[in-house]
């Protein structure tokens, strides 16, 4: 995909020799996403809605058509259900306060998974402090798949399934549906929500297919700008549920005593939003479906079966999770030998090699693996070959610095 | 050619760590958290009449910390505590006798200042 999407990406024109390989942590963004933004400061900038003027009309007119296109793209036809957040972390923060503070009650189980990010197990350990619901964990085996079937818990308490589609440290996509399915024929009432932060770049994604309740992911991570996010939840939830945030945009009437909320989104979108991050969002869904996901995730497979051959000629590394392509994208952690990650990519950024090392904000799962951190790279669409054949030659400079 | 940073002494240090296990009867017995790695050491210790008579740490931290942890500990056993405290972050620098970024900087002092934290109960 190198001759098709490397040039959109203006980063490496920046940065000759850059090898950048932590797309997991945030993604490059296209000049068609550049443009938009500086196109919408340049051109349209006015605070959105309530404007009785022209440039204001047209700020959220583009703005209000951003949230039909994120509600087309994850496959819902009504544009109120998407909620815009500061990013995946707000989104699922939303979910809990809004929607777990009101309707979760004392001994309802909250079922997540070892494998999740940080900010899809504080706001429900937070919850569990508060409201002493319980928060149990499916676990992961030796290959970096959640072991559901053997999961055992009290289904008839279970009222929330809150897992990742995609793990951001082993790359494993998780069966969604397969596991809801799970849960409702074991007697699961449950609410199930998504966390696509790892997915959405990737994969295309149908609410209606993956079957859940609340689907939660952030714009930079899918070649849009940070500082946005995204909330879907079918719209009698929304209704029920409470703001995160109070203050201007979000009521109805204000008087001295009292305050009563709009009616949704509104409702869960106080304050001013960051306007031309989610103008910014929008060019990147397009760009994403003018490459086509089908043809971005064919692409990486590719270079995913390459990195992972690569990975077995190295003989004092150590890959976690699957070895396999199947089920699973481009995201690798491993260890070398017993060098510390943090040492490992310290050389590695001498060669222009950019990768993450640490928990990953996953310490539960490396507690799992029995380690303190792992190297981490991850590809995105801009990824070439080369880019892992330099890896592979830093990993070799790693072994050799330390004399292993 | 000699690495920047990853010389003999700190390859030595991280290979064959001194002061490396846990001191038996100890007076003290601190664990410390890097927060930005969460990179954990601990460290315990004997004092006796104003000295530092043994000091162990454990820690699953970088090349760099254990290295470090390894001189810092070398440095300081069967000193005097009032000498130790007017240690500062400069002489573990110095020791290392590396050119460090500041996130690497933390990692070099992490058993600085955690030794500095414990010893000043006493």
């Amino acid at each position: 995909m190198k001759d098709a999407s490397w040039n959109d990406f203006p980063i490496f024109k920046n940065n000759p020799g850059l090898v950048y390989l932590d797309s997991a942590a945030t993604s490059q963004k296209p000049q068609a996403v550049i443009n938009a933004v500086s196109n919408f400061c340049e051109t349209h900038n006015s605070n959105i809605h309530r404007g009785i003027y022209t440039l204001s009309h047209n700020a959220t007119d583009l703005f209000e058509k951003t949230r039909e296109k994120v509600a087309k793209f994850i496959g819902t036809k009504t544009a109120s259900e998407i909620i815009f957040t500061s990013g995946t972390t707000e989104s699922i923060n939303l979910v809990a306060r809004g929607y777990g503070n009101k309707h979760l009650e004392k001994g309802d189980i909250v079922v997540l998974s070892e494998m999740e990010h940080h900010s899809n197990i504080v706001p429900w350990l937070r919850l569990k402090e508060e409201k002493g619901i319980e928060v149990t964990f499916i676990p992961v085996d030796d290959e970096g798949i959640l072991d559901y079937k053997n999961f055992d818990v009290n289904y008839s308490k279970v009222k929330l399934l809150a897992i990742t589609h995609v793990s951001n440290v082993l790359g494993t996509i998780n069966p969604i549906s397969d596991i809801v399915n799970h849960f409702r024929k074991n007697g699961a009432v449950a609410k199930v929500l998504v966390d696509a932060a790892q997915s959405i770049p990737h994969l295309e994604i149908n609410v209606k297919d993956l079957d859940c309740d609340f689907l939660a992911f952030s714009s930079h991570k899918m070649l849009g700008p940070s500082g946005v996010g995204v909330l879907w939840t079918k719209k009698e939830i929304l209704e029920s549920m409470d703001p995160l945030i109070f203050g201007s945009h979000m009521i109805k009437k204000v008087t001295k005593d009292k305050a009563t909320w709009a009616d949704i989104p509104d409702k869960f979108e106080a304050g001013t939003r960051n306007i031309e991050g989610v103008i910014g969002l929008g060019a990147a869904i397009d760009y994403l479906q003018s490459t086509g996901l089908a043809n971005i995730l064919k692409y990486e497979q590719l270079l995913t079966e390459y990195a992972l051959d690569k990975f077995k000629t190295l003989k004092d590394v150590k890959l976690f999770g699957s070895k396999l392509s199947k089920n699973r994208l481009g995201v690798f952690s491993f260890a070398v030998g017993r060098i510390h990650p943090h040492d490992v990519s310290e050389i590695l950024n001498r060669e222009n090699i950019c990768i993450r090392s640490g928990h990953h904000c996953t310490q539960p799962l490396m507690s799992c693996l029995g380690v303190m951190g792992t190297a981490r790279a991850s590809l995105y669409l801009y990824n070439t070959k080369n880019d892992i054949d330099k890896l592979v030659d830093g990993i070799e400079l790693v072994e050799k610095t330390f004399k292993i | 050619m000699q690495d920047p940073i990853y010389r003999e002494i700190i390859l030595e240090h991280w290979q064959d760590p001194q002061n490396y296990g846990v001191v038996d009867n100890a007076d003290f017995d601190v664990t410390d958290l890097n927060p930005l790695c969460g990179d954990e050491i601990r460290i315990t210790g004997k004092i006796k009449n104003g000295k530092l008579i043994d000091i162990g740490f454990v820690s699953e931290g970088c090349a760099i910390s254990k290295a470090s942890a390894s001189l810092f500990t070398e440095k300081i056993k069967g000193e005097s505590l009032s000498d130790i405290k007017k240690l500062g972050p400069d002489d573990v620098l110095e020791e290392l006798g590396i050119e460090l970024t500041p996130a690497r900087t933390k990692c070099a002092l992490l058993i600085y200042s955690a030794t500095k934290q414990t010893l000043k109960s006493f």
